[in-house]
């Protein structure tokens, strides 16, 4: 069973149905639970792939890796070509995500799945799935899940009795955080250092290898076969119709019970916080919460009432959903000090191929830092945002187009605490 | 020498000779040299093997954070340092770690046993903190744990 789960009550299961309840080693305990059943009725009825396609726009899933694009349309915009791949997204690095995780150690099998129907629609013979190198069981389940589903049929030539053949290979990641951006995991796919490419063009158009490709993440592969096997309006009927379906919220820091928990999309932050998370920790005061990860932003106390769906945090509370990551903060917590480590980290992971993030991640921990300890704090944490804009407008990937969030989240709702505090930011 | 050079040709053959399939045949050599790193024999090797220039195989291998162009200990504890972690209890963690091994980060234990380092993230941010010794995670790492960790790690060794 995937550690870290919180409650059995959960409020919606789709991608997490099987976790924890099946033996994820077994391909016929995944095949009881209705592993396979999606592509048995695409290929005994004879689906198309531009019907799976169409199945998948109509349900309205979007991109769980953070962006929240729509799939179907990611689909549909891959360039015609002989050659096309399909690559799954398993490089998940922002901290305080661990959401892929359970998915691969807990139902590899509904990734499989979900990864053969995706190939079958976008007409791709061959898939990988990038797995960051720090995740070994992931990788061993999913290699085993892999090995199981060839020897039963559901991967390899002749899928089924039918002219579909397709088949999975796992590529291991070595560590590092921007191999989570899509092009920089394909440059590492190709044996290469994870450099981002300049985009467009998109690896719709020229992706792994020059072909076009499709990338996404493992948790909007894995719903890809409950929507096959039952059908888009029921995928609709969770959720809310701009984000339909579920998502995977990782609750974690001054909560009772940190942990992951699958609930519909547009669940208020409240309930995740309180019913799910059991509350702030030692029944203290809710300060705040870093949503998305470090390329998330802050909320305060007046956001709890939020919905947590693609659009509604960013349109109320100038922030984003992203990964699904909910840090929670008590009233003691020190934003400063919180803010001063995923400026850090973002320095520590630059990848250094582009000059404003290479340069201005470095500077970004710097200027925090003498803010904190100068006459003229204001000064140095305007100049803090105005760094991150100029990064936002002119680095090559999200890597150093993000700072932005948090520092300008963390400004706005908690400089008072900036301007004011004494807490010592250093070093380990 | 002559039998490291072995050693890696037998990890390398395992894998068709195509540029894909550099990290893995990296991962692999590492792994399989027992002081966990990728000497400049090794790279060598692997640039003949799949035809490439040595400064491509060097492009890659001194990019990502899992690979070691240095020797190392027996066995690699990596202890996560993303933010969450850092806050709940991975600072603290860290510290009791350089005084019980006697080694700051980067460095190895006179005995040769263990070397630490951080990660940015292992992905246990729900039961932080956490740590990883030779690939296998450990979380809800209190000083206790790890103590019983190295200890566990160290009484296996000189049963080997």
């Amino acid at each position: 069973m995937p550690r870290g789960k919180t409650d059995p009550k959960d409020s919606a299961r789709i991608v997490l149905a099987n976790c924890g309840a099946i033996d994820p080693e077994s391909l016929d305990a995944a095949v009881a639970a209705g592993a396979y059943e999606g592509l048995r009725k695409v290929i005994a009825e004879r689906i198309p792939p531009q019907a799976v396609v169409d199945e998948v726009t109509r349900s309205g899933l979007r991109g769980r890796g953070g962006a929240g694009f729509p799939t179907g349309k990611k689909w549909s915009l891959t360039a015609p070509g002989a050659v096309k791949y399909l690559v799954c997204n398993a490089d998940e690095g922002e901290p305080g995500t661990f959401k892929d995780r359970l998915i691969l150690e807990g139902d590899p099998h509904e990734l499989v799945e979900g990864m053969i129907l995706a190939g079958y629609a976008i007409g791709a013979r061959e898939g990988f799935v990038y797995i960051r190198g720090e995740y070994t069981r992931s990788i061993e389940r999913m290699t085993r899940a892999i090995d199981q589903a060839r020897a039963a049929g559901f991967l390899g030539e002749r899928i089924l009795g039918s002219d579909f053949a397709f088949d999975v290979v796992v590529k291991r990641g070595a560590g590092a955080y921007v191999c989570g951006d899509e092009t920089a995991l394909i440059e590492s796919i190709e044996g290469k250092r994870g450099f981002p490419r300049l985009k467009p063009p998109y690896p719709g158009q020229v992706g792994l290898w020059g072909h076009p490709t499709v990338v996404n993440n493992v948790e909007t592969l894995a719903n890809v076969p409950a929507i096959v096997r039952r059908g888009a309006a029921w995928f609709r009927s969770f959720g809310t119709p701009a984000s339909p379906g579920t998502k995977v919220f990782l609750i974690l820091g001054d909560v009772e019970r940190p942990g992951a928990i699958e609930a519909e999309m547009g669940t208020p932050l409240r309930t995740i916080v309180e019913e799910y998370g059991g509350g702030v920790r030692g029944g203290r005061r809710f300060k705040g919460a870093l949503i998305g990860g470090a390329a998330g932003a802050f909320v305060s106390e007046k956001q709890i009432d939020v919905a947590m769906d693609f659009d509604t945090p960013k349109a109320q509370a100038g922030a984003v959903l992203g990964s699904g990551s909910v840090l929670v903060l008590d009233e003691d917590a020190s934003v400063p000090k919180l803010l001063d480590e995923v400026l850090e980290f973002f320095e520590h992971e630059s990848c250094g191929q582009c000059t404003p993030c290479r340069a201005g991640t470095a500077q970004l921990v710097r200027i925090l830092r003498r803010a904190l300890t100068s006459e003229r704090r204001g000064e140095d944490l305007d100049r803090l945002v105005a760094l991150a804009q100029a990064m936002r407008d002119t680095s090559l990937c999200p890597l150093g187009q993000s700072p932005i969030l948090p520092i300008e989240s963390a400004l706005r709702h908690f400089r008072d605490e900036f301007l004011t505090c004494a807490v010592p930011v250093g070093r380990l | 020498m002559e039998r490291e050079e072995v050693a890696v040709r037998h990890v390398m053959e395992r894998y068709p000779a195509t540029r894909t399939n550099l990290l893995e045949i990296l991962h692999e050599i590492q792994r399989a040299e027992p002081r966990h790193y990728l000497s400049e024999a090794s790279l060598q090797a692997v640039a003949e093997y799949l035809r490439m220039p040595l400064a491509e195989v060097m492009d890659a291998a001194s990019f990502y954070s899992m690979y070691s162009l240095t020797p190392r200990g027996r066995h690699v504890v990596r202890v996560c340092v993303s933010p969450p972690c850092r806050l709940f209890g991975g600072e603290a963690l860290l510290k009791a770690l350089k005084e019980r091994l006697g080694v700051e980060v980067g460095q190895t234990t006179a005995d040769g046993a263990f070397t630490l380092e951080t990660s940015s993230c292992l992905g246990a941010c729900g039961n932080a903190p956490a740590l990883m010794i030779d690939g296998e995670l450990f979380d809800d790492v209190t000083d206790a744990k790890a103590a019983e960790i190295i200890y566990r790690v160290r009484r296996e060794d000189a049963t080997r």
